[in-house]
């Protein structure tokens, strides 16, 4: 019985040191650093520029979540229920962007989209436009990059929702005299709402606090969050604000994992 | 069946999301060829330098090394303190095992700019004490990734003992061995390969650990997503597309060799 708590305990102990402890600190600063109170939650609920970086945050995390689930969607479909090469094929296209670097493949974005990247010399050469489109340091190369780093997140819970689809019912509407496409909307879509609803909170919880490819590809026009909490510590140290940030972003990421579980848990009932 | 399977409209459009999914690591192909000293891609001039700049800077080495040493130590000291508590957790199974595994996987679902401040905070005050563990030494990344990645650890070092026969171990309970001869002899032989993977997945989280790694290092101990950074940040610099594209090889090649494997397996048997 004591053996079994001296394995338990290190690593208990080791966390509530190194992270517990810590963020207790990080609540008692958003209280009392610089004046004791509760001005920094004021600052951050009230101050003009920081509610637009809230609202632009929210806005553009709301765009990715859709892109990203909309597309995961149509790729789990065909890496779920298409031929065995199909299935290979789509595999590839996911697992291969899922484990490189998210630094490369915001890289990859910023020569894709660039003055002088591959996209604007393609319309170039094609005579469609005349000089380069700015395409990155705006929100449009946020929206991109993200999406593209949260598909592959957005397909796993798709892909357990969808193997979970009974296929006799598929025969059945099919067997009924149901279209192709009724079946679809009719049949299939809902029965992977689950799904859907997981795979929308998972990429949004990922989303909101997501600082690399927005710091990259917005270059500074566009701040998230993140990036807004990253500047109140390294470049206009006001870290009871930054702290007072960290505290409403892990209580509103709290909420929505709260629903996340909660339906997860009846979905188990 | 086959009049269920996708038509050629999901098709359609699957092509387009694959196409998006892959254009990024296909366009840095060609800029990491580019003869300039910025972003830009070739005009008939290709040119190696940005790759054997890679080789000849020792700026690129330190930092190998360093992601390394960081990646392996850290996934090293997680596995070990997640396969404890697992199987403690598994043999005693108390009463708050829920409340204490969703304790241990916070790291993994808080926001990583929360994690990375609170870490930040931390490695700060450990600087006051000690000269080793703190922010940006080497000790420090290290209890910053570690905290990280032990909930991954964790998850994976669980499945596999739900997989594990209790039966196993209430029998060799039964036979009088000891708390140690159980751990040793019945269980971790029986999650040997559940460790491994623990290991290596701990191991790819460090090595591509930015977002905490950002707040809690600055000039001296910089590892190798840091130094991709400093040259994204500063000025695009070419010689991070010849890395990238080193990368996407060695990462292309491993899953493509994964998934032919399977591919045959799945062959041969059905």
């Amino acid at each position: 019985m004591r053996a079994l708590l001296c394995l338990i305990c290190p690593l208990l102990l080791f966390l509530g040191c190194s992270y517990l402890l810590p963020f207790l600190g990080i609540m008692q600063l958003s209280f009392t650093d610089p004046v004791p109170g509760i001005d920094q939650y004021r600052h951050v609920l009230s101050d003009p520029l920081t509610q637009s970086v809230i609202w632009r945050t929210i806005r553009l995390c709301v765009i990715v979540t859709v892109v990203s689930v909309s597309c995961a969607y149509v790729i789990t479909l065909l890496w779920v229920r298409g031929s065995p090469m199909v299935r290979l094929l789509t595999e590839l296209c996911i697992m291969i962007p899922f484990w490189i670097s998210v630094l490369s493949r915001a890289f990859g974005w910023l020569s894709m989209l660039s003055n002088r990247g591959l996209l604007n010399k393609w319309l170039q050469n094609l005579g469609l436009i005349d000089s380069a489109i700015q395409m990155t340091r705006n929100e449009f190369a946020v929206v991109v990059g993200m999406s593209h780093y949260l598909i592959p997140f957005a397909v796993f819970p798709l892909a357990t929702a969808m193997r979970n689809v009974d296929e006799r019912v598929l025969t059945a509407a099919d067997g009924m005299g149901a279209s192709r496409l009724r079946v679809f909307w009719q049949v299939f879509l809902p029965m992977t709402a689950s799904g859907i609803m997981g795979a929308t909170l998972l990429v949004f919880v990922f989303s909101i606090g997501f600082y690399v490819t927005p710091a990259l590809l917005g270059g500074g026009q566009s701040v998230l969050i993140a990036e807004l909490i990253y500047l109140w510590i390294f470049q206009i140290p006001q870290w009871g604000v930054a702290a007072a940030m960290s505290v409403v972003l892990m209580i509103a990421v709290g909420g929505i994992l709260y629903l996340l579980m909660r339906r997860y848990g009846e979905m188990a009932k | 069946m086959n009049r269920l399977r996708p038509g050629l409209f999901a098709k359609l459009l699957t092509c387009v999301v694959a196409l998006f999914l892959l254009m990024p690591l296909i366009a840095v192909v060609p800029v990491s060829f580019t003869s300039r000293r910025y972003l830009s891609l070739p005009n008939g001039d290709w040119s190696w330098r940005h790759y054997i700049s890679l080789f000849e800077d020792p700026d690129w080495g330190t930092s190998l090394l360093t992601s390394i040493q960081v990646g392996v130590l850290a996934s090293l000291l997680a596995v070990l303190l997640a396969s404890a508590f697992c199987i403690g957790l598994w043999m005693l199974r108390p009463r708050f095992a829920g409340l204490m595994t969703g304790f241990v996987l916070l790291p993994m679902v808080a926001p990583p700019v929360v994690s990375s401040l609170t870490l930040y905070f931390f490695l700060n005050k450990l600087a006051q004490w000690n000269n080793l563990v703190a922010y940006d030494k080497l000790g420090g990344v290290v209890l910053a990734h570690m905290v990280m990645i032990v909930p991954y650890a964790v998850v994976v070092v669980m499945v596999s003992l739900s997989q594990l026969d209790r039966r196993m171990d209430l029998a060799a309970q039964s036979m009088g061995a000891s708390v140690p001869t159980r751990v040793f002899q019945v269980i971790l032989p029986n999650i040997r390969f559940g460790l491994i993977g623990a290991f290596f997945l701990c191991f790819l989280l460090s090595w591509d650990e930015i977002g905490v790694t950002l707040f809690v290092t600055s000039v001296e101990t910089i590892t190798l997503p840091r130094r991709m950074w400093m040259g994204l940040r500063d000025n695009v610099d070419p010689s991070i597309a010849a890395l990238s594209v080193v990368l996407i090889c060695v990462v292309t090649l491993a899953i493509v060799a994964r998934a032919a494997l399977q591919f045959r397996k799945a062959r041969q048997t059905g």
